[in-house]
């Protein structure tokens, strides 16, 4: 039993590299929630102990990259389609599922004076190109086809669209000018519960249907401690309060 | 099933773009690939790591700084402006500009090595035998770099139907105007679309292995391809 010796050495050394019942959760976060959750993720290490290492992307890719196997435990999607559809194909706990944030649409322009307080630019048309995400794929994008659509500016504003992948290419479409304003998540436009930069109208909710963003414990993620650690944290009050502070409802 | 009219359409938008690109590349590279391969300049090695740029660095950040130079207050931008053209990006003729630069060492690397292959001497005969510059670069060393010439070609319109980051970077995904395959690819698998995704990326398999065997099959000496 020459080996026990060395095993047990290699035990302690992983044993005092941990601290105790510390673990790790990879999450899938969608891209719009980037900023609250690096700032809960920060909060939760701090609380906990549990280190939560991010992956921030476009919801559809992380399913498909989920449904291939990718190693992630926890998804946070930007809409509430895509964890019911991982449940329904098996692979998440259907009880973990719920809606962490309520998303806000803002109509946001890089300099100040384009965008008014009541979204008026939308009529006047004065600008050739108006950012939106791609509606197909993304939920900031279908709000705004949404808002739009209950506006009546659908028509006259079409053909000046320019699309980006997911919110994130849309809001550097018109962060860096190339269009002069378009719909992007209010997460990446406030900073302590205030719109510093630009000009914005924040898209009542009432104008489109809710952008309901779910989370879910992925099977993967079963036995894993930190995963439900994490879940359970987002439902606390004080993250609740962190999240809000990025324009998000409950 | 099968492929639908959108992705159709940004089979043509591909194949309009990569056409306009290899043209406009062989024009601007040809001069660049012949100097590159005679100068004893210094300017030699920084101009052929400019152009040699592309392989290297990741689409994004060709897409991430072509988008702030051809933007409002970029260096590209201004002066597109200042010609009345507007801005480049989110037009086809974005997309042809970011291509040009972004498929260009596809494009010269071929043709600069065919030129060095052939050597000065079928240059100094010809000067002998009392042929000015002119008719000497097209009668005798663009026929004997051919080969080079229809590689970069090759190479140059697949580079370019291959593109993803940068299109994607400063494209906007409008149809007719910028959505171009890969991108469209994109959007289907984002969308849960698979088996749309299927059909057209199964399509862009079938090409370039076409394009590729093409290559190899008829090119006297295959290109060594460097990514």
């Amino acid at each position: 039993m020459r080996w026990i010796g060395p095993l047990r050495v290699l035990a302690l050394y992983v044993a005092a590299l941990s601290p105790a019942l510390a673990d790790d959760v990879a999450v899938a976060v969608a891209a719009n929630f980037t900023a609250p959750m690096n700032a809960i993720a920060e909060a939760f290490h701090a609380e906990t102990g549990h280190t939560a290492k991010l992956v921030f992307g476009a919801s559809g890719k992380f399913y498909a990259q989920i449904t291939n196997g990718a190693p992630f435990q926890v998804f946070l999607s930007a809409d509430a389609e895509l964890p019911a559809k991982l449940i329904e194909d098996g692979l998440a706990d259907a009880s973990s599922r719920f809606t962490y944030a309520i998303g806000s649409l803002v109509l946001w322009s890089a300099k100040a004076d384009v965008v008014d307080a009541r979204g008026a630019v939308l009529k006047t048309g004065a600008f050739t190109r108006l950012a939106i995400a791609n509606p197909k794929t993304a939920p900031y994008g279908r709000a705004a086809i949404e808002t739009l659509t209950t506006l009546g500016a659908l028509a006259a504003v079409e053909p000046t669209f320019v699309q980006g992948e997911s919110i994130a290419q849309t809001f550097q479409f018109v962060q860096t000018g190339n269009a002069e304003l378009g719909f992007v998540a209010l997460s990446q436009v406030m900073k302590e519960g205030k719109v510093t930069e630009g000009s914005a109208w924040i898209v009542p909710a009432e104008l489109h249907a809710p952008i309901r963003q779910d989370a879910v414990l992925l099977n993967t993620g079963k036995d894993n401690v930190a995963a439900a650690a994490l879940l359970a944290y987002l439902r606390t009050d004080k993250a609740k309060a962190l999240i809000r502070r990025f324009g998000y409802t409950f | 099933m099968g492929l639908s009219d959108t992705d159709l359409r940004a089979i043509w938008l591909t194949l309009r773009l990569a056409t306009t690109v290899t043209l406009l590349l062989l024009l601007i590279g040809t001069p660049v690939a012949w100097w590159l391969a005679r100068t004893r300049s210094r300017w030699k090695g920084p101009v052929g790591a400019v152009v040699a740029l592309p392989l290297v660095l990741p689409p994004t950040v060709i897409g991430f700084y072509l988008l702030l130079a051809m933007g409002p207050q970029g260096v590209v931008g201004h002066l597109t402006q200042w010609l009345g053209l507007g801005l480049l990006p989110f037009t086809f003729w974005g997309l042809v500009v970011a291509s040009v630069f972004y498929s260009m060492p596809f494009v010269v690397q071929p043709i600069q090595n065919a030129f060095e292959a052939i050597g000065q001497r079928p240059w100094e005969v010809a000067a002998t035998l009392r042929a000015g510059p002119i008719d000497r670069f097209f009668s005798v060393m663009l026929p004997l770099a051919r080969p080079g010439f229809i590689t970069a070609a090759i190479l140059g319109f697949a580079h370019t139907v291959g593109e993803f980051g940068v299109v994607l970077m400063i494209g906007g995904n409008i149809p007719d105007k910028t959505r171009v395959v890969s991108v469209q690819i994109y959007d289907h698998v984002e969308a849960l679309e698979y088996a749309q995704a299927h059909w057209l990326a199964g399509s862009m398999v079938i090409f370039s292995f076409l394009v590729l065997l093409a290559l190899y099959t008829f090119s006297p000496s295959p290109p060594k391809v460097t990514t």
